[in-house]
Formats: C-alpha cells, sequence, structure tokens
C-alpha cells in the first residue's frame, strides 16, 4: 500500500461526496399540488378504517379515506365545530320507542371500488365490530373502535337507503358516536380474499382521497377521489403523503429543508426559528383538556370541596401558558367558554393565590402545615403535552397554598393501566389523582364516563369513584334527550355542576400547534381533533 | 481446520435455542400488557379477553414458548399484533435498510479507525498520535443521537446540501443505488460511523503498539529489513485481534441505532424496536431482536474463523 494511493482514494471519494451533495440539494421542485405532512406516529396509522394511533389515526387514515354515517364540519376556524349529515341524509330516534333510531342514507354514493354504498354495508360494518359470529369480525378493530358502537344492540336494513339502529338503552348520543364507525367497502373485503390485513394495503372507502401507494414506517401516498359524493370537498391536491416521523427535531429539521409541507406538533422552543424561515405556524384550542382526575375514596384528600377549589384557583394558568411558549389555553373548566356544553358555572376558575390560602386555612391546612397528595404522572404520551415542566409548575404554585404533591411517574402506557384499573385498585393504592389528559369531542366522553356512579372500574372509566345522585339523574336526563338544542341545555347543567363541585382539577387546553411551508395554502385548523385537508393546496 | 469449523457450527444449536429462551422470557418479563398499547383505552374487558385469547397471550408462558419455538423453527415469527401484518415482511425490509446503513457506517469507520489507530500506534508517543487519540476520545464520547442532531442542523437546514430524513428522495421507496439514495445516506452513515471509528482506531492502535514492542520486531529490524517488509510482519500479527473488534462491532452497527434511526426517521430495524416497544408489540419485538441476535450468533462463527484461518494457534487451542 503505498500513500499516494490511499490519498488518491480519500480525494475521489471526497469528491464524490461533494457532487452527490451539489447535485442533490433536497428537490424542490415538487410535482404541483402535492403536501407532505410530517407526522407524529411512528407508523402509517392502520388504514382498514378503524385507525390506531389515536386521534392522529384518524386525522389522516380515517377522515381521508373513509366517510361515517355522520361526519365532523371541519371547515371554520372561528367556531367550535359539530357533526353534519355525511353518509346519511338525516336520523330519527323514535319518539315514541326511542331505543329505536332510523338513518336516510345518501343515495348516489359509490365506494373507491365502484361498489355501490347502502344499507346493506352499513349493517355489514356495524357487525364487522359487533358481531362475534360474523364471517368478517375483527377483534383487533372492534377493540380500537367497537366500543364507539357498544351502545348499539341491532341493525335492520328497511331498505338500499334505510337502515334501523336499536340500541341496549335510549341513548341521545348515538348520532356523535357513529361519526367515528367509518364504512368500508364489502365488495372490496371479498375481492381481497377476506383479509383484513391485505384490506388494509388496498383500503376502499367512500373518502375524499383514496389510497394510491403505502409502504409501512415509511410513506402512504394519497390521490384525490374525484368522483366523490360531496363535490365542494374534492380535494384540489393532486397527491397527499403521509411520513411518519415520531421525533419532533427530525420534523422541525424536515421542514426547514423542504424535506416535508406540513409538521404536527413543532416543538415549541423551535417556533422561532421555524417563523424566522418564513413558516406559517397555526395553532386553535380544541377539545381538549390536562387536567388532574382526583381520586374520591374515602383516604383522598381530595373530599374536602374547600381543598379542591383552593387547587383550582392556585395555578398560575398564565404563567404556564408562556411556559409553553404560548401554547394553551387556560382552563375554566372541561371544556371552553364558548361550547355549546359549557352552561353556566358560578365557580370562576383563575388564578387567586389568596382565595385559596384562604379556603385552605378554612380547611386546616397551611404552608406551614401543608396537605399530602400523590398523583400519577407521565413523562410524555399522546395528549400529555409537556408534562414534567408542567407538573414541577404545578407542584410549586400549590406549595405556596398548603397542598404538598408528590409525584408517581410512570411510563404513559403504564399509566394507562392504572386509569383502566381505577382507584380502588390495589395497584393505585395511596395514589390521589392521575394527570391525564381528555379529548372532549362527543357528551359521553367528554363528561358522562367520568361521573356517572355505574360507571366505576371496572364498568367504566370514572376513575375517582365519584357518585353524585344529583348527577346521575342529569346524565339519564341528557342521554334521553334527543331535540339536541334541549341536549345541550343539559349537557350545560352537567358541565355546571361538575365545575362548581370542582370534580376535577383543570388547568389548560392544548392548541395543536402546526407547522407548513409558506408554498401551503387553504388550510384550515378547525377547533377540532380533525383536519379537512381537501381545501389545501401547495403552489 | 474442518473440524475446527465443524465444532464451531454444532457450538451454534444449543446457542441459539438459549438466544430464543433469553428473548421470550426478557420480553415477558417486562412490565406492561402486551395489548395495552393496541386496544383503544376504553376497548371493552370481554372484547381484550378475545383479542388476548386470539393471540394466545392467555396461555402459561412455558406453553406459549414452546407454540413460539415451534413457529420459529418452521419460519414464522408471527403477526404483528398492532398491524396485523406478518413480522417477516416487516422485519426483512427493515433489516435491509439497517443493512444499507451498516455497511456504509462500517466502510467509513473500519477504514478511518484502522488507518487512524494504526498511524498512532507507528508513531507512538508523537504529535499524530497525540492527534489520533483526540479524534478516538471524540468518537467514542460524543452521543451519537447529538452529533446526528448537529450534523443534520448544519448540513441540512442552514446549508441545505443533504436531505435531513428519510432514506429515499420524495417519490420514491425503498433503497436504490442512486445519487439521491446515497445523499440520504450520508449524514445517518457518518453518524453511526464516528463510535466504530473510535473503537477500532483505539484496539489497532494499542496492538500495534504491542506488537512494535516484541523482539520478533526488534530482530527484523537488526536483520536488516526495511519499513514495508517489517510492516507487514506486524500486519500479520496485529489482524486476528482487529478482526475480532471489526466483527463485534460490525454486529453492534447490524443492531441498527434505535437513536439514530429515529433522529434521521430511517426505517431500520431500531426504528421497528422503537416502536414495537412502545406499543409492546411482543410478536415484533421478539422477531426483531430474535434476528439480531442470531445475526450475532453467526457474525461471531465468521470472526473465529477469519481468526483461526490468520492464527494457526487458535487452531490448536
Amino acid at each position: 500500500m503505498t500513500p499516494t494511493f490511499s490519498r488518491r482514494l480519500v480525494l475521489a471519494g471526497a469528491a464524490a461526496l461533494a457532487l452527490s451533495a451539489a447535485s442533490l440539494t433536497p428537490a424542490t421542485a415538487q410535482a404541483q399540488g402535492t403536501l407532505r405532512v410530517g407526522m407524529t406516529a411512528a407508523d402509517i396509522p392502520l388504514t382498514h378504517g378503524s385507525p390506531d394511533n389515536g386521534f392522529e389515526g384518524f386525522r389522516f387514515s380515517g377522515y381521508t379515506l373513509y366517510d361515517a354515517l355522520v361526519n365532523w364540519d371541519l371547515s371554520a376556524a372561528d367556531k367550535p365545530s359539530v357533526i353534519k349529515p355525511a353518509l346519511a341524509l338525516s336520523w330519527e330516534a323514535d319518539p315514541k320507542e326511542p331505543t329505536k333510531w332510523t338513518f336516510k342514507l345518501r343515495p348516489g354514493v359509490k365506494f373507491h371500488d365502484g361498489s355501490p354504498f347502502d344499507a346493506k354495508a352499513v349493517a355489514w360494518n356495524f357487525e364487522k365490530l359487533l358481531n362475534k359470529d360474523a364471517p368478517h369480525f375483527d377483534a383487533r378493530q372492534a377493540s380500537l373502535v367497537g366500543f364507539r358502537a357498544a351502545s348499539v344492540a341491532s341493525t335492520k336494513v328497511i331498505d338500499d337507503l334505510t337502515i334501523e339502529f336499536t340500541t341496549k338503552t335510549p341513548d341521545s348520543f348515538l348520532p356523535y358516536q357513529l361519526s367515528f364507525i367509518l364504512m368500508a367497502s364489502p365488495a372490496q373485503y371479498e375481492a381481497v380474499g377476506k383479509d383484513w390485513a391485505k384490506f388494509a394495503a388496498q383500503p376502499s372507502g367512500t373518502g375524499p382521497f383514496k389510497l394510491d401507494k403505502l409502504v409501512p414506517r415509511e410513506r402512504a401516498e394519497l390521490t384525490p377521489n374525484k368522483a366523490y359524493w360531496d363535490v365542494a370537498r374534492v380535494p384540489k391536491l393532486d397527491k397527499l403523503v403521509l411520513i411518519p416521523m415520531p421525533e419532533a427535531n427530525t420534523r422541525t429539521a424536515a421542514l426547514l429543508s423542504g424535506q416535508v409541507d406540513l409538521i404536527e406538533a413543532p416543538p415549541p422552543d423551535t417556533v422561532a426559528r421555524l417563523k424566522s424561515s418564513g413558516m406559517q405556524i397555526t395553532s386553535n384550542p380544541y377539545p381538549h383538556i390536562w387536567p388532574y382526575h382526583l381520586s374520591r375514596l374515602p383516604d383522598s384528600p381530595w373530599n374536602d370541596i374547600r381543598v379542591r377549589k383552593a387547587a383550582n384557583l392556585a395555578i398560575d394558568r398564565d404563567g404556564l401558558t408562556e411556559l409553553l411558549g404560548g401554547f394553551a389555553v387556560p382552563a375554566t373548566g372541561h371544556v371552553m367558554k364558548g361550547t355549546p356544553w359549557y352552561g353556566k358555572p358560578t365557580f370562576d376558575i383563575k388564578y387567586d393565590p389568596e382565595a385559596a390560602r384562604k379556603l385552605m386555612a378554612e380547611a386546616g391546612y397551611s404552608p406551614k402545615k401543608p396537605l399530602k397528595a400523590k398523583i400519577v404522572i407521565s413523562p410524555s404520551g399522546s395528549g400529555q403535552m409537556q408534562p414534567l415542566p408542567m407538573n414541577e409548575f404545578i407542584q410549586q404554585n400549590l406549595k405556596e397554598v398548603g397542598i404538598d404533591l408528590e409525584f408517581e411517574v410512570m411510563e404513559f402506557t403504564s399509566m394507562v393501566n392504572r386509569w383502566r384499573a381505577g382507584a380502588k385498585a390495589e395497584q393505585n393504592a395511596g395514589i390521589h389523582g392521575l394527570n391525564y389528559s381528555y379529548a372532549a369531542v362527543d357528551p359521553f366522553n367528554a363528561f358522562i364516563r367520568f361521573v356517572k356512579s355505574d360507571l366505576h372500574a371496572p364498568n367504566g372509566v370514572n376513575w375517582g369513584f365519584y357518585a353524585d345522585p344529583e348527577m346521575d339523574a342529569l346524565a339519564a336526563k341528557a342521554q334521553n334527550t334527543f331535540e339536541p338544542a334541549a341536549q345541550n341545555e343539559v349537557l350545560g347543567q352537567i358541565h355546571a355542576k361538575m365545575v362548581d363541585d370542582a370534580t376535577f382539577i383543570w388547568i389548560v387546553h392544548d392548541v395543536a400547534p402546526r407547522a407548513m411551508s409558506p408554498k401551503v395554502k387553504g388550510f384550515v385548523q378547525a377547533r377540532n381533533w380533525f383536519l379537512d385537508l381537501t381545501p389545501v393546496s401547495v403552489q | 481446520m474442518f473440524a475446527y469449523i465443524l465444532r464451531r457450527i454444532l457450538y451454534i444449536v444449543p446457542i441459539a435455542l438459549g438466544v430464543t429462551l433469553l428473548v421470550f422470557a426478557l420480553v415477558h418479563i417486562a412490565p406492561g400488557d402486551p395489548l395495552n398499547a393496541v386496544v383503544g383505552p376504553d376497548a371493552p374487558a370481554e372484547v381484550v379477553e378475545q383479542l388476548r385469547r386470539s393471540y394466545g397471550f392467555d396461555q402459561p408462558l412455558p406453553v406459549q414458548y414452546v407454540i413460539y419455538l415451534g413457529h420459529v423453527l418452521s419460519g414464522d415469527l408471527g403477526q404483528s399484533v398492532a398491524t396485523g401484518r406478518p413480522v417477516i415482511a416487516d422485519l426483512g425490509r427493515a433489516l435491509g435498510n439497517t443493512l444499507i446503513l451498516s455497511v456504509g457506517a462500517a466502510i467509513v469507520g473500519f477504514t478511518s479507525g484502522i488507518l487512524l489507530g494504526a498511524l498512532a500506534g507507528w508513531h507512538r508517543g508523537g504529535f499524530i498520535d497525540r492527534l489520533a487519540t483526540l479524534l478516538t476520545l471524540i468518537g467514542v464520547s460524543v452521543p451519537h443521537y447529538w452529533l446526528g442532531m448537529v450534523l443534520v442542523i448544519v448540513m441540512a437546514v442552514e446549508l441545505n446540501l443533504l436531505p435531513a430524513m428519510g432514506m429515499a428522495p420524495g417519490g420514491a421507496t425503498g433503497w436504490g443505488f442512486t445519487g439521491a439514495h446515497l445523499a440520504h445516506a450520508v449524514l445517518p452513515v457518518l453518524t453511526m460511523s464516528v463510535i466504530p471509528m473510535g473503537i477500532v482506531a483505539r484496539s489497532v492502535r494499542a496492538t500495534v503498539a504491542e506488537v512494535l514492542q516484541q523482539e520478533f520486531v526488534q530482530a527484523l529490524r537488526a536483520k536488516g529489513l526495511g519499513r514495508g517488509p517489517v510492516l507487514r510482519h506486524v500486519v500479520r500479527n496485529v489482524a486476528p485481534t482487529v478482526v475480532s473488534v471489526l466483527g463485534l462491532q460490525f454486529g453492534y452497527l447490524l443492531g441498527g441505532s434505535i437513536l439514530i434511526e429515529t433522529v434521521f426517521s430511517w426505517p431500520g430495524t431500531g426504528f421497528l424496536l422503537n416502536e414495537a416497544i412502545f406499543k409492546r408489540d411482543l410478536p415484533l419485538l421478539q422477531g426483531t431482536i430474535l434476528m439480531l441476535g442470531l445475526f450475532f450468533v453467526l457474525l461471531n462463527l465468521l470472526v473465529d474463523i477469519a481468526q483461526a484461518a490468520l492464527d494457526p494457534r487458535m487452531r490448536r487451542s
């Protein structure tokens, strides 16, 4: 080996490297109208119509490829988004027999494979989740979305465009729940050999986008469904590309270097840098709440309403929002002011440490003689925002009014276990609260599941064993009120009672920051967990 | 030599069985319900139980192990709990992707490591030695995910010379030997090569220095041999040790790097493992670790054979 040889080799290598680098400046000459999205999920969420990866799955693999009977109206950023007719044109519960619902279906809708959408297809899609004996029943899908349709006892095809649902008990929330049951094509399922994994590779729904290419863990490419039934929502894009990028800094770098056009959840401390490069940052409050869910078992320190109210008044939510770079909204209850279910609570949740100290003194505690409580928190997790610094901030706040918080930190999935088990479970002995964030999208999941006394674990996720006969009566009334405005009224009463009883310690709502290239036009961030990408174009 | 190789190959059987047992035990001992992360948080208990039965998680662990072993022996690594796809398909793709990174990192890291180490060992105590030692110290000490991020910030974000993530240019999937694909590999390969560079350089330096101290080198020099011929003898003596270090390092590289592959969104085994761990996707986790473990065993066999070929003393022992 001579020195000249190795030097030449090194030089040649360096030259080759420089050459390839120069010719490869990330391709900016993308085809017109391709939107490349950097998702936080580590894989493409399941595409068979029952997405995993939480609501991000519904956002990108769900409502893009599929529709439900009832969809969310995601067209406006300045008002709470509500449900609207989609594959169903109208629905009604029988006034005399409120467990019977009739849904009139939209005529002329076709699945991506060309087969017609009709009442038989609806019944078939419910069987896949609820009928364990059906040949196409899928336990995995049932576990992902089946609980949404848990109140459905049976379906009955009346004619091609009419289907009847019978619920186990009167359930006025059914239309909300049906927005999560996406309609997959029975014909395509047959065509791919009756195999859900194969169906996921070649899915067929009725949605505004079709799946063109799927490489697990790398990318999914969606193209517009030009024959979409809602002409106003035929996608403007030529192509929508979904790329899993679980690492937040990677997403930011990919956006800055032009490899993607839109990213989910940029880290707050990169926002200034993104803005200085001309990136657009959007954010909007949506039905998310980051609270402490309190135990109400006999050994819990939270049974004194003065303590619960004091804790709610002790937190400097504006300071906390500043810590989050402005990407949060201080909470004054479980849902935000302005939502139809807010009601008229009298307890005004704000930062008032004086009033908090006074309440604590009345309850017999002070910073010198503090009350002790133990809360389970997680270092990360879906919807958990930035739990460690946030909890430390709150710990400091509460200390100043005489509440000493001790944290038990555990991985998110372990915390989910603790949450499911309920406060009474052995593993939760000595635990007085859980920092678990919630989606308040539909009435049942927003309120009812936490307040009804028959939903204590293991029957449900009333984790803290809260029980109040008055609240049970209100919850039953809401489930039996079928007229939407009247239903909102009752839900408002439930929320007002929750706030006035200080059933939780409510802290902040997330605002779902997103960053996108200046080339992205027409993006509307609705006040929802979900997004409509059909009006978006890339120039 | 033949008997030696045969013996080594026979050793693999109990080792491989041990690997399957260890992998199975580790994955099942770790806390967390395998179904927890894959079912919806509100899934009714009966549906969860049905799912548990359909995956066989309700069986006693020894029974699960025997069933698992039977499947593995027939080449079936099962289905991913999270996606329903066969583990072998996802794993095969991920292994291929990681192989690209590890071969790249091995070429860069081993060449630079051997060169640096040899130079340092040959000029022990001199300026070149100190410079090389400094470089290798940096190599083994710098956290590679940090280095990866810094490289991305400089080369992709600020200078816009190389892509920040992914393994293929927009529109393409999978690997191909085009300039665009190579450009995607530059940063992760560089990041990944730093640690093996440091480790290889250190052991080469130590071995070269040690061999140079030995009497036979002095004898060769006293005989009047020039630099070149002396070097040839030194290389022969250094090679067995270096080969075993290279083998081990290549094994680590093949394992992929959860951190590097996550930083660069490189869909290899590290990326796969990361997701399998977070989702408690036991079949995927088991399959991936098992395959990586077997690779390691196989690589050790190759190293042993190479060492025996290079050093006759090994065959006798």
